[in-house]
């Protein structure tokens, strides 16, 4: 179990009765890793390194013993988002990143930082004191270890170094991780590494982003064509090709479109490694006489993933498509709070959290998209009564830089102070006074939250319908699952609502075919008459005496 | 007494009969394609259609070197000389059982209002059919090198109504055929190539 473990009982981790189906489908995962081996053959045996024989007392321990070897390595990490959680928006130029940025889901880290940091890169941070200069404050097992490594939720991003009660006094204990195990089985970042954190987005399994949950730890073909462990098996970073722990292929600023050949190996240039076009080109399809040209063509107007990703969430582990914080705090008859769950066994209620609509193999929205995303500020006007967009995915119908792409639109109700007219950063997951999930007083969580930010919060809040635009990339399907042209090309079809493109099947001129039709009517009407008459001038002559 | 005369040749035949299966094969999966029916799902209207398309396009070379090489295209040379006597006869002559109007000979084979009819589908309505539809076919090589004014929405729209003037033609074009003194008559001679010679009104 190397996942950030799940504090939050909307995980399947918490309810005792899936508890232990959890332990034992991710020791089974655990073991067919195991087996099938490193992801990369090494030339250095970490078993063997002398440095990492232990004992360790604290993670930092284990890092000043990676950075005897690997000098540059914190150093390189301490430059990427994973430690800084700090991103410079390309087009407006402000800070973006998770350390400050909002969303529609957990909404935000601010005053939460001691649970949230359990998939931050690093130990310790737990509030805005936290030394980010510090390379022993780098965490490589969380990325590198392939043994057992948990970075319990509200530790700061520590594991547990002794077993350890969490929240105090709860009778739930997190056990001790073995930190030498953890250090000799140091290799590439396996999917599972970095799952660990990013299929668990939003606070579960699959909640974010749809198209990355933990159903691509071991994927089939059918699920995922890249990743299939059975198939070409790529790890992550095979297509995030990483150089110097700078991870390319950020959803925060995407590449939309590529329309150039696959990247030359050695060639230096700046483009991402990540998109379709880096491998296949942008003249992918091949061999079929009649249509290879014409998909080929739709891929100047279409983003591959739109044909190639029929719907996401296909995994087994559905995502979130909607969360309505107001629903949170209701307790059941016996004043307690409780959570419901739908048949297919998936969260629909928690006190602690509101009510969700979780879905599987969902069908995609579709949108014009050039790559760049339309972050709000955390400071952003809020117009009560309207729906409030918390990121739009930017892109003008038709533009050479734009695509049609397949997108995931969340839909989200989340607190916003009516006095100043902001959204809200909550104090949910810290066990205290003051958060939500522990003395369900939504003003005291906002209080909290506000002052972590800085922003002022006036005492009145009340909920805004919100929504949060995701791209869908991954669970990329075998050709043989790509969607077929009529998914399209028919009136009410996927792309029913695209403006900019003319889509045979779906788009006609009701004049021209007024004309046509018309015409066609008059045509067959003249005939009808013409003929009758002939027929009936015939049938007059034959009953005519002869002259 | 009539005799016959040999109006169409093998080539000429053939060319006709091939030329009216794959126009009405292109009406049928062209209008699936429009989304007036869905008689054929969309992919295998799109494949039907490019691949009738392409021999239509085929026949066309052939027959256009036929024209020249024969001096058939001679047959289209407009004329407006008695088409009022045409006109009379399809609107009045034709009911009271006059006789045809024209006299058919191997050097005039089509009536005024037949080589109206064939050289403005050849000279208006083909062109516009198959220019249209090559762009249309190529749009995502040729959208690059076209005018800012035209998109795929005009090209589609003139592809669409040089479509439906062909129905047109179709339509009368084969009502036509029944005109002869039988009406299976002109269909025959189409098939056979041999025209009967009536009497008609000089």
């Amino acid at each position: 179990m190397r996942h950030a473990a799940r504090f939050m009982p909307a995980s399947p981790a918490d309810g005792p009765a899936t508890a232990q189906w959890w332990v034992l489908g991710t020791a089974l995962l655990l073991t067919i890793w195991l087996v099938s081996g490193p992801l990369a053959a090494s030339t250095a045996d970490h078993t063997k390194f002398k440095e990492l024989e232990g004992p360790f007392a604290t993670g930092q321990e284990v890092t000043e013993a990676c950075l005897g070897c690997h000098t540059e390595a914190a150093a390189q990490l301490m430059q990427s988002p994973h430690w800084t959680w700090e991103y410079q928006d390309p087009v407006k130029g402000k800070p973006l990143g998770k350390k400050t940025m909002l969303n529609a889901f957990c909404i935000g880290h601010q005053s939460n930082e001691a649970f949230c940091a359990a998939c931050h890169a690093g130990y310790g941070w737990e509030d805005d004191q936290f030394d980010f200069t510090a390379e022993r404050n780098v965490d490589c097992l969380v990325c590198h270890s392939a043994e057992e490594y948990v970075k319990p939720f509200g530790l700061a991003g520590h594991p547990a170094y002794e077993r350890t009660e969490y929240p105090p006094d709860s009778g739930k204990f997190y056990e001790p991780t073995d930190l030498v195990a953890a250090a000799r089985s140091v290799g590439v970042s396996s999917r599972e590494a970095c799952g660990s954190c990013h299929f668990y987005g939003g606070g579960g399994d699959g909640v974010k982003h749809g198209d990355l949950d933990s159903s691509l730890v071991d994927p089939g073909r059918e699920l995922d064509v890249h990743m299939a462990s059975d198939g070409l098996n790529f790890s992550c970073a095979q297509c995030h090709e990483t150089r110097d722990h700078k991870v390319p292929g950020s959803r925060l600023s995407m590449t939309a479109s590529d329309a150039q050949g696959p990247i030359m190996r050695g060639r230096k240039d700046d483009r991402n490694p990540a998109s379709c076009q880096a491998c296949h080109g942008e003249r992918p399809h091949s061999g079929d006489l009649l249509h290879a040209e014409r998909l080929n063509n739709h891929a100047h107007i279409l983003a591959c993933q739109t044909c190639h990703i029929p719907t996401y969430a296909r995994g087994g582990v559905p995502t979130r498509m909607a969360w309505d914080w107001s629903e949170a705090t209701r307790m059941d008859g016996d004043g307690k709070p409780f959570m419901l769950r739908n048949e297919q066994g998936h969260l629909v209620y928690d006190s602690r959290k509101g009510s969700f609509v979780p879905k599987e193999n969902v069908v995609p929205e579709y949108l014009w998209f050039d790559g760049s995303v339309d972050y709000i500020q955390p400071d952003a006007p809020v117009e009560p009564g309207q729906v409030f967009h918390v990121n739009r995915f930017r892109g003008t119908p038709g533009a050479e830089e734009a695509r049609i792409w397949p997108v995931k639109k969340f839909s989200g109700r989340q607190p916003y102070d009516t006095e100043h007219r902001q959204l809200t950063v909550m104090q949910v997951a810290i066990p205290n006074d003051t958060s939500l999930w522990f003395n369900f007083d939504f003003t005291k969580a906002i209080e909290a939250g506000m002052a972590a930010t800085g922003r002022p919060f006036s005492g009145e809040f009340d909920f805004v319908d919100t929504r949060m635009t995701w791209p869908i990339t991954h669970m990329v399907a075998p050709a043989e699952d790509a969607l077929a042209c009529a998914d399209c090309h028919r009136p009410g079809g996927r792309l029913d609502d695209v403006p900019g493109i003319w889509l045979p099947g779906r788009d006609s001129h009701p004049w021209v075919d007024g004309i046509g039709f018309g015409l066609a009517g008059l045509m067959l009407l003249g005939v009808a008459a013409h003929s009758g008459t002939r027929l009936v001038s015939r049938m007059r002559k034959r009953g005519a005496p002869h002259e | 007494m009539s005799k016959r005369i040999y109006l169409f040749t093998r080539f000429e035949r053939f060319w006709h009969w091939s030329q009216a299966a794959l126009i009405l094969t292109l009406l049928f999966s062209g209008l699936a394609i429009h989304g007036t029916h869905s008689l054929l799902d969309f992919q295998t209207a799109v494949e039907v259609h490019e691949i009738a398309a392409w021999l239509l396009i085929g026949l066309w070379i052939f027959a256009i070197f036929w024209h020249f090489t024969t001096g058939q295209w001679k047959h289209y040379i407009p004329t407006l000389r008695n088409i009022d006597r045409m006109v009379r006869y399809y609107a009045y002559g034709i009911f009271i059982g006059a006789n045809h109007p024209y006299h058919i000979t191997v050097e005039r084979k089509h009536n005024p209002l037949q080589r109206l009819a064939y050289l403005g589908v050849k000279l208006l309505i083909n062109p516009l059919i198959w220019i249209s539809g090559l762009i249309y076919l190529f749009w995502g090589s040729l959208k690059g090198f076209m005018p800012e004014f035209i998109g795929l929405q005009q090209v589609a729209v003139a592809h669409t109504l040089g479509a439906f003037l062909m129905l047109a033609f179709v339509i009368v074009h084969v009502y036509l055929t029944t005109t002869g003194h039988t009406p299976l008559e002109k269909i025959k001679v189409m098939i056979t190539g041999w025209e009967k010679e009536h009497e008609s009104a000089k």
